[in-house]
Order: structure tokens, then sequence, then C-alpha cells
């Protein structure tokens, strides 16, 4: 059957034989974009953690055929060297990763929190971040978190005008 | 600057042969080896103190450097980045030494191919260690030779000349090292590189970021897990759930009529599948019926009973004084850890393409060397046929210390003449790890007069860590007689106490246990400052007083010293209780890195909760020390997840559990919120820092738990009675 979703802003129909695919592996082998990881194949870790219609998805247990019609954001569409996103700026800043095998999702889960929480706390970080890293990034990422909260306050202020 | 007063012994007696390669301008390449006996790393009673050098074990030349047109140069690590940064500081050295910025250097993994590979491995917190004087030197090496021939197309003297950032200036002209090198066909090679005075360094010693940041942060497809090759089909490698199966025979007539399957495999140890997709391999391998030969039902209780002090045969690993006769006034404790799984996020993956009597493999490891000889025996090709092309690691950590999975890809391409792609399951990397042995310590000592230790015991029995491992040749384990992983961190640290004597034991388990992170150092420093912290309160004397009181004065004891000293005043280590928070001391000495921590702990909701670590550690001269704090940082919170949470079980038989979650591990809400980072230099090279900070964590965390609440936790992970 055929299924239609726009990925990174490109409008895609995808053949698939079985609808109840994962999204991810469509992704990775059939569209070839490597940057969302395959961690656990049960959604345990969050390392394949994508946006759809702007909230985070652990694409690895998520059926081909939800994503009909939906927009969807990896890693590859959140920012570029050129114009990185806040989050990726404020990892960069704050050099969060190590072996880096799970920051896109990382990144991603963060991406969607700040969609919905622009200024989180330490408590809506705990609660709301909960992918696993082995390297143990998670001490420099909290500070990233707080410094991209900030970016995309700044950022989000220009663009509007806005002054306190 | 400043002659190598070691040049007589390093890189001058090796040949030098300088070549031009495919869209290169010039190669350095390095024949013969610098190899130093690995048995000297294994005498007993030194394996503690004792660094690793970096060892290459080819006599063909291996390309080290390649200068591009564009003016960069290509850096061909022996070492695999898995996250501890070593990239990065093998750039900032060889940046400095070829005075060329450090945007110009691209590093990349050797591939067996250029034949710069470490025989031995990427692990033991080596890297940067073992290449400092090497990899310095051939590159200042190379620099000279880009002067000399400089000095020959520009017609000027070699002392006319400077470089800046990769461009040689004298008089008024000035060359690229890429103009340089252009149209080179022959080499004139120093006897002795000249290396500069480290204090000329612009990037050795600073916190520089790392240079695969971006690649990291935008999902370039960097991993073993993203390669790929045209044409490919997925495999999967039928394995049994139980412990100690043996493959006996399969029957596959079910799976060869599903869809996408290309091909079934049956060879002398395993099946396998070949299909156009991973989930079509996946569906048809669960379709394989098996029969396997199967160890008896086996439970955790079993393995505790193996791990046991007494059961197997001891050796005397460190002996001073007498033995402790009299168990009178004297203090005996135990302590257990659990068997740990590594758990990277990456699971193991191979991509390989066999095909006219030549293999390409495309792997995530920590093993070139064994990989390659690995696929080239089972595949009965010469070594040279076998191409190995080693990416990023998404987490190493021991784990990949052997990926004998390459040979069952090679076997699945060359059985379909098509490159075959084939990575673990997550049931398959918790069930197939080779895990983190479980431990058992038995520890006594008394107290003289003073309030000192007049003797000390450690006795402990382990699983295998190095004895049963393909990376340590067979002959080895009996010539040292206990595991050189195993006992890592087992010895007494406090020498200046008059008696002591450390005894390893060995019993063998029925699963494969092997490196894991830091190896014996997480388990046997837990039992060990877990039990000096109680002498200490026995003795009614500050944790601290009572440690500083028995180091001896050596230079690693005053090293170890001083780290204690360091994180005492950087955390304000206190032995009261403040605001329902309770501060755990803890230090170890690891491959020469003394480190010590304070954690501050407090009770919440009948969890521990760990607020902030300090950790001061001398790992000698700070090549980048940011990196080094990552490190520590990484190391406290991996060090944190292991003694509060992970655990696997043996359940009828199988290991469990088999997916995060059940198998609990630390997340961002159980990091520390702070984590304070001292470094000291007590040596002037780099040593050790990718293990070292994960001696301390859990005996910090249990010394502070007992502060707060009188409990003495004795076994991994801490659990706090239900009365607490």
């Amino acid at each position: 059957m055929k299924i239609s979703f726009i990925i990174n802003g490109m409008s895609k129909i995808i053949d698939v034989e079985d609808e109840n695919t994962p999204l991810l592996y469509i992704i990775r082998d059939v569209l070839d974009l490597k940057g969302t990881k395959f961690g656990c194949g049960k959604a345990a870790c969050g390392a394949c953690t994508l946006h759809v219609n702007n909230e985070a998805v652990r694409s690895c247990s998520y059926p081909v055929k939800f994503a009909e019609g939906k927009e969807i954001i990896t890693i590859e569409g959140l920012g570029n060297r050129a114009k990185p996103h806040p989050v990726q700026q404020a990892w960069i800043e704050e050099i969060v990763p190590q072996c880096g095998y799970c920051q896109p999702g990382f990144i991603m889960a963060t991406a969607a929190l700040l969609n919905k929480v622009p200024r989180p706390t330490d408590k809506d970080i705990d609660n709301n971040i909960i992918n696993i890293c082995r390297c143990g990034t998670y001490y420099r990422m909290r500070k990233a978190i707080h410094r991209a909260a900030e970016l995309s306050a700044e950022s989000s202020s220009t663009s509007f005008k806005i002054t306190d | 600057m400043a002659t190598n007063k070691n040049s007589n012994k390093g890189v001058s007696r090796r040949k030098f042969l300088v070549k031009g390669g495919l869209g290169t301008l010039g190669v350095l390449a390095v024949g013969t080896y610098i190899f130093r006996n690995p048995i000297r790393r294994g005498i007993l009673g030194k394996v503690n103190s004792l660094e690793m050098p970096y060892t290459d074990n080819t006599d063909k030349p291996m390309i080290w450097f390649e200068i591009t047109s564009d003016n960069f140069i290509r850096l061909h690590s022996p070492k695999m980045e898995m996250g501890q940064g070593t990239f990065t500081g093998i750039a900032q050295m060889a940046a400095d030494e070829l005075s060329i910025a450090m945007h110009r250097i691209k590093v990349v993994h050797a591939a067996s191919s250029t034949g710069n590979v470490d025989s031995f491995a990427t692990g033991g917190s080596t890297s940067i260690s073992g290449l400092w004087q090497p990899l310095r030197e051939l590159s200042a090496m190379l620099r000279t030779m880009l002067l000399k021939e400089a000095s020959h197309k520009l017609n000027l003297d070699i002392d006319q000349l400077i470089v800046e950032d990769g461009t040689i200036i004298g008089k008024g002209k000035q060359l690229t090292f890429a103009q340089v090198a252009d149209g080179v066909d022959e080499w004139v090679v120093p006897d002795s590189p000249v290396l500069k005075d480290i204090k000329d360094y612009k990037y050795v010693g600073k916190p520089v970021p790392r240079i695969d940041l971006e690649d990291k942060v935008f999902g370039d497809p960097i991993f073993g897990m993203d390669a790929q090759m045209p044409n490919m089909l997925y495999g999967a490698v039928v394995r049994s759930s139980k412990i100690g199966s043996v493959f006996v025979s399969a029957d596959s007539t079910t799976a060869e009529k599903m869809p996408g399957v290309v091909k079934i495999i049956h060879e002398a140890d395993f099946v396998a599948v070949v299909a156009n997709s991973m989930i079509e391999a996946e569906n048809a391998k669960n379709a394989i019926e098996v029969i396997w030969e199967s160890y008896d039902n086996l439970n955790t209780k079993d393995i505790v009973e193996i791990m046991t002090v007494g059961n197997g045969s001891s050796t005397i690993i460190q002996k001073k004084g007498k033995a402790l006769k009299e168990k009178d006034n004297s203090l005996t404790m135990e302590f257990r850890t659990p068997i740990g799984a590594h758990a990277q996020i990456e699971p193991n993956g191979v991509v390989a393409f066999v095909k006219d009597g030549k293999a390409i493999i495309k792997i995530s490891t920590q093993v070139v060397g064994l990989t390659r000889k690995e696929v080239a025996q089972r595949l009965d090709l010469d070594v040279e046929q076998v191409i190995v092309e080693p990416t990023f690691l998404g987490g190493g950590f021991g784990r990949r210390l052997h990926t004998p999975h390459a040979v069952q890809a090679a076997l699945m391409s060359k059985a379909v003449g098509r490159p075959v792609k084939y990575f673990f399951s997550r049931k398959e990397e918790f069930q197939h790890d080779m895990f983190r042995p479980p431990t058992h310590h038995v520890i006594s000592g008394n107290l003289n007069e003073e309030g000192l230790l007049n003797v000390l015991e450690h006795e402990f029995v382990s699983g295998d860590v190095g004895n049963d491992s393909a990376l340590i040749p067979g002959f080895l384990p009996p010539i040292i007689g206990a595991d050189i992983g195993a006992i890592r961190g087992g010895f007494i640290q406090y020498t200046g106490i008059p008696n002591f004597r450390s005894v390893y034991w060995h019993v063998d388990l029925p699963f494969a246990t092997s490196w894991w992170r830091s190896l014996g150092l997480l388990a046997n420093t837990f039992a060990m400052e877990s039990f000096m912290d109680e002498m200490a309160i026995r003795a009614q004397m500050n944790a601290v007083e009572f440690r500083l009181r028995q180091i001896a004065d050596d230079p690693i004891g005053i090293r170890l010293k001083n780290v204690i000293n360091a994180v005492t005043d950087k955390a304000k280590y206190s032995e009261n209780i403040v605001e329902g928070r309770a501060m755990g001391l803890a230090a170890s000495i690891d491959a020469n890195t003394p480190c010590a921590q304070i954690a501050e702990v407090s009770i919440v909701n009948h969890e521990i909760v760990v607020h902030k670590v300090t950790v001061a550690m001398d790992p000698g001269l700070a090549v980048n020390p940011d990196q080094i704090r990552a490190q520590c940082e990484g190391c406290v919170i991996m060090g944190i997840s292991a003694v509060l949470y992970e655990q696997m079980f043996v359940e009828n038989g199988e290991l469990a559990p088999t997916i995060y979650g059940p198998y609990k591990m630390a997340l961002m809400k159980n990091a520390p919120k702070e984590i304070d980072v001292v470094l000291l230099q007590g040596k002037d090279t780099p040593g050790a820092v990718g293990e070292p900070p994960l001696g301390p964590i859990g005996a910090a965390i249990a010394n502070a738990v007992r502060r707060l609440t009188g409990e003495r936790l004795t076994q991994l992970p801490l659990k706090l009675p239900k009365y607490i």
C-alpha cells in the first residue's frame, strides 16, 4: 500500500508491503536518513526519537501507517551547520556528545519539549527527557537544555521585536 | 626547541616511507614498529601502576598522514573514537607539532589496509597516553621533512624559514604544505625528530571543543549501524536464549519459503538467514527450529553460590608482613557485586562483503586487528585480503573488544555473493553480552592502639575479565596466574599499613564475562573503600585523616594523598549531616591515575539521591582538560547507574532482563545536578583518563549512606533496607 507524508519539508510517497512496518525502518533503510538511530526496537531507549506533527515519537515502535498525511521532522531536518536549531547550537556550546549515538534522539526530544514548555524547569526536564545515554552526558545535557531555552527565547524575541 | 631525549629509542630507528597516494600529495608512512612486550604489563603487583604503551605489530608501512591538495592533513588514527575524545586529543597533538591550525586536521579511522592499526585494542584508557610520544615524534618528523623540501624549493636555508598554519614562509616567499609536497618523489628523512617545548603548544593543554561535535549534533551517518554498501542484504543469526547452549541442528523448511528470504545458511556452529530487509530476516529467523544442547536450568542463586571466596583456585597478588592470624579484635566484612551489562546504545553490527577471495568488513569495533585475523582464519583468506574499515563506535565500554559477528556476516556474504548487514537485536545484546563479572569480597582488618590498621586483607573472587578473552593470548593467563582485568583495583593502596595482602580467587562461570569499562576497579574499589570507611568509623577518626595516615610516601602515594586533599578542600568535606544530606569519600588508583570523589547524598521517598559529586583526579598532563572533565562526569553517571540500579539476573537458565527499563539504568532525573571536577598534574606526561573515575563512586555513595542512616550497604546495586 501507498503511504504519503511530508518529511523534512519534502513530500514522499512510500510503497510498503506491511503498513505496520516501523517508521524507523522506512526512514533509515528506504529514505536513507541515518541520523535517527536504532537502539532497542521497543521504544525503551529513545534513540529513534523524531517529530510527527511536532510531537516526539519513538519511531521504532510507530507503524508507518500512522504517518499518513502527517509532517515528520528528523535530526537532518531540524537544523544544519549553516542554520542550527537552538537545541543543536546549545549542544555545540556545551560540548555535550561523547560517543554521540543517542544524541539525535535527545536533541529531538528536547526540541519537542521546548515547543510545549519554552522555559522548562529541572523538574520538567526530569519528567520529559527520559531517553537513555550510556556515556552519561546527562549533566551537560541539562545545561544545554536550559541554554537552548535561552537561545530560543532570544531568537523569538528578535524576530518578533519584543522588548522587555 | 628542545631535543627529544628519547629519540634514540623512538621514531628514529624506524624506516620511513613517503609516497604519493590517490588524490593526495604526500603520505607519511612508517615501517617497523614500537613493540613492547605485553607480558610486561602483566607483572603482578605492577598492573595497577603500569600504563600500557601504544603497540603496533605490522612490518608493512603504515600511513599516518596524508596532505591533500587543499592543504588539509588527513590523520589516520590507529585508535577508535568511541566517545572518549581521542580524535580530538590526537588532532591537538599533531596540529601543535605540525604548526597547522586544528581545523586543517581531519582525523579518520585507519583501515587495516593502510596497516596503521593498533595490534592490541582501543581500550584500557591508553589511547592518548600511548600515542603521546610516537604521534608527536611523527608529526615533528613530517614538519622537518616539509621544511627541508621547502628549503630546497624556495632556495633558502631552513633557519630562514618559519611555519605558520600549514604554510612555510621565508624572505617574502611562501608555500603551503600542499605546494611543498606537490611533485615530490623522494623525501629527505631526518635522523631524529625535534619536538617543540610543551609551553609553546597552542592546542595541547587547552579545552578545545571536540572535533566530532558537529557530526554528532547534526546526525551524520558515522556509526557502524549506518554503514552500507550497494546491493546490500540483511542477515540474522539464530541465537539460543539459554545459557551455555551449543548448536546441534536446525530445520529451516518453513523459513525458506517466507517473504524476502534470499538464503538460509547452515554452518557447523550456527544457522543464519539472509533476506531483503532486516524485518524479513528477523521474521524468518524466528521460524527456524533449532536443536540446542543446553545447561541444566540455572538461577541467580546458583551463580552467587559459585561466586564465593574459597571456591576455585587462589593467587596471592600482593603481600607485605604477616597475615591476620587471629580474627579477635578484627572486623571481617563481605561485599558482593552483580552481573552487569554493557548496554551500549548502538547494537553490535557489521556490514561484510566477501567476493573473489577478498573481504571488506565495515564495523564498530575496538579490535581491528583481532577482527581481521578471525575473519581471515574462518574464511581461509590471507589477512592481507581482509580489509577492516572501522567506524565511529556508538559506545565501546569494552563490549567491542571481541567482535566475532564479523565472521558470521562474512560467511553470510560469501554464501550470497552480496554485501550483508547484520546486527544484534536488543534481546540478543542483553543475553549474549560479555558481562561485567559478578564478584564477592571478604575483607578483614584490625586496628592498633593509635586507631590505624595493623593488618588489612582483601580476598576476592571474580568471573573472568581477561583470562578467557580472545584479546589475550592463551599462554598468558597461566604465566600471570591471575586475571589482569579482574585484579584491577584489587590491590591495597594503603601501603603504609605494616601487614597486608590481597588474594584473587578464580572460578569458571557458565556464561561469558569480560571487559566492562574499568574492569575490576568498580567492584574492588566499592568493597575496599567501603571497608576503609567502616574502619575509620570504628577508629573514631575522620575518614580523610584515617586514609592519609596510611598511604605510603612513595610517588603514587603522594599523588593519591594530593587528590584526597584536593577533593576534601573543594567539596568542603564534613562528617556532619546538613539538611538531610551526608557526604561520602572514596579514592582509588587505576593505571597510575589516582582519583578521589565525594558524593553528597540524601534519602528521598526511600530512594538514594545523589545531589552532587566532587571529583579530584591526577591524570598527569591534561591534553584536553574539557574532555577529561567530560570523562569524569560520564564515569560518575555511568557509575551511579551501575551502583544504584543495574543488575542482570539468571532465571531458569536465561539471562534477564532483555530490554532497557526492566534493566534499570540511570536517567536524566538520576544524574547529579552538580559535578565538580578538579584536575591535578602530578606527572609531566598524559596518563589514563577514561576509566579511573569509575573507581570511587560506588563507595563514595555507600559511605554517605552509612553516615546518613547508620546502615552499611555491602551489595551492589545499593538498596536501602525497608525500615529506612
